[in-house]
């Protein structure tokens, strides 16, 4: 791995956020908005319920763990888009990068603008709404590690889509997310979900990051082997994912797809 | 010929086929570029010129046949071949959201180019470009954009250089200009470079030697200022058109056949 090169890609994005408000302010501005949504509901929850929950530890907080998920897919996504948009494929590929060098600038951008989201959630949730986020203590590092290694397996695998797929099949990509929501149990129990539906959520890592992370907000001790479970699930896509962009290179290496995806010739 | 005794390898392209589907783009093309000569690969529209700069770049796999950039296989050993590679092409210009320097900078980092910032120095002043350096090259005029195209094609000072069509959106002034420069740099850094081009003019100032391309086969090959009168044609530009009409039959280019064996 040739770090010049990674630190290339990384520093073409930045040139790219750097020179262009309309890239920075959706770094911060839906982050932005999902917060004092949630913020005021849950807010408004905890004033109606006599349930004894915490709404906002427990919806707001899921809440900014998927927002986060999301930025780190579509960080990934949208800095592969930049060199589709440009149709920068031909030069870029005809130099000695290689293609673990190319995806790893694409998750260290996609690392650094969703934590630029992240600063900006908890600046938000935190002070505004009250939200106990670090009071989960140290369990919230290894559901992160979860959420961002499975955000980068979904952001590398839309990449490959696109590639295999072509530029008219970004709109695909962008809503996978929302696809996996209901599958991801953001808002309530697995336990909740029909027989049929539970067993797509028990391979999908971030059904075991919210599973946990409710069960600390209600002061329960949580499964640490379904966090290992979704910690190794999450590394297992993340090798699927880099395989699955690495067939699909080959493959417009071989049709000479890759030559002529500036002409968006993919049928 | 003295070149060729002299000069080592700088590619080497053996047998070269491409297939897509039924129809074969490229079909058992050898030729070889040593330091320091400047080859033209000439041919009509869809002679299969493209598809042959593609696969030396690994942007393509062949469907047979090899090809050796120095002492690297392009397929096997691709990041070493092309660290000692790089192009320019009319279809291929920079990302238009990066201004001339950044995209100096970007490509720059990619070939892991030492002295970057000297060398994009150099670069700037060598092809004019001090002025626009802050400018983004989606704002450049299509000759601006070429001069900042070649400026990234010798960043990593290349053994081997693809140009295709490099003059091709340049004023007669400027692309003679380049052609100067593009001399220059195959004489002085004894650098092998393949050029098309559609301007027979050009390529008779330009090149060592041509390969006449036609329907992916190589019909003849040799000195362009001598071939046209050994094909009794008034000119290259003549002998293009004569070919591109009615191609040879592959045995009758005994240049060719010659020089490849």
């Amino acid at each position: 791995m040739r770090l010049p090169a990674v630190a290339g890609i990384v520093l073409r994005q930045a040139y790219l956020i750097r020179g262009s408000p309309v890239r920075v302010l959706p770094m911060f501005a839906w982050v932005a908005i999902d917060i004092v949504l949630w913020g005021f509901i849950t807010r408004y929850l905890n004033s109606v319920s006599a349930s004894g929950i915490n709404f906002v530890s427990t919806i707001l907080g899921a809440v900014l763990l998927w927002d986060l998920f999301t930025r780190i897919m579509q960080g990934i996504t949208t800095a592969f888009l930049e060199d589709v948009w440009s149709r920068n494929f031909l030069n870029l590929f005809a130099t000695p990068l290689s293609i673990a060098e190319y995806v790893s600038g694409l998750v260290v951008t996609s690392l650094a603008t969703s934590m630029v989201g992240l600063v900006a959630m908890l600046v938000l949730a935190v002070p505004v709404f009250g939200l106990s986020f670090f009071a989960i203590g140290a369990p919230l590092i290894p559901f992160l590690l979860v959420l961002f290694c499975f955000g980068l397996a979904l952001g590398i695998f839309a990449s490959a889509l696109v590639l295999r797929l072509g530029p008219a099949s970004e709109w695909l990509v962008w809503p996978l997310p929302a696809l996996l929501s209901p599958f991801a149990c953001v808002f309530y129990p697995l336990a909740v979900l029909p027989p049929a539906m539970r067993a797509v959520a028990v391979v999908i890592p971030p059904s075991y990051v919210f599973e946990g992370m409710r069960a600390v907000v209600a002061g329960r001790a949580f499964s640490a082997s379904g966090l290992l479970v979704g910690a190794l699930l999450s590394v297992a896509y993340v090798l699927l994912a880099g395989y699955c962009f690495g067939r699909v290179h080959r493959y417009a290496v071989r049709t000479g797809l890759l030559a002529r995806y500036s002409a968006e010739t993919v049928s | 010929m003295d070149r060729e005794i002299a000069q080592p390898l700088v590619l080497g392209v053996q047998d070269l086929s491409k297939s897509y589907g039924q129809l074969r783009a490229v079909s058992g093309v050898s030729f070889r570029i040593r330091r320091g000569e400047i080859l033209g690969l000439l041919g009509p529209n869809g002679a299969g010129k493209t598809t042959i700069i593609n696969t030396i770049l690994g942007v393509l796999a062949p469907t047979s046949g090899s090809i050796r950039i120095g002492d690297f296989d392009v397929e096997r050993q691709r990041a070493q071949a092309l660290a000692r590679t790089n192009f320019a092409a009319v279809y291929a210009t920079l990302p238009g959201n990066l201004t001339v320097r950044q995209n100096l900078r970007f490509f720059g980092l990619i070939y892991a180019v030492r002295g970057l910032d000297a060398r994009i120095e150099s670069l700037l002043l060598q092809f004019e470009l001090q002025h626009f350096a802050g400018t983004k090259c989606g704002l450049l005029s299509s000759g601006e954009q070429t001069r900042v195209a070649l400026a990234k094609a010798l960043l990593n000072d290349p053994q081997l250089l693809l140009l295709d069509e490099p003059t091709a959106s340049l004023d007669p002034s400027a692309a003679q200009v380049i052609r100067r420069h593009i001399r220059e740099l195959a004489s002085q850094r004894d650098c092998g470079i393949l050029w098309t081009s559609h301007n027979m003019y050009e390529v008779e100032e330009v090149c060592d030697r041509v390969l006449f391309l036609s329907r992916g086969r190589v019909l003849l090959e040799g000195d362009p200022k001598r071939l046209p009168r050994e094909h009794a044609a008034r000119n290259l530009e003549e002998l293009f058109i004569r070919f591109a009409r009615e191609p040879l039959a592959p045995e009758q280019a005994s240049p060719a056949g010659e020089a490849r064996a």
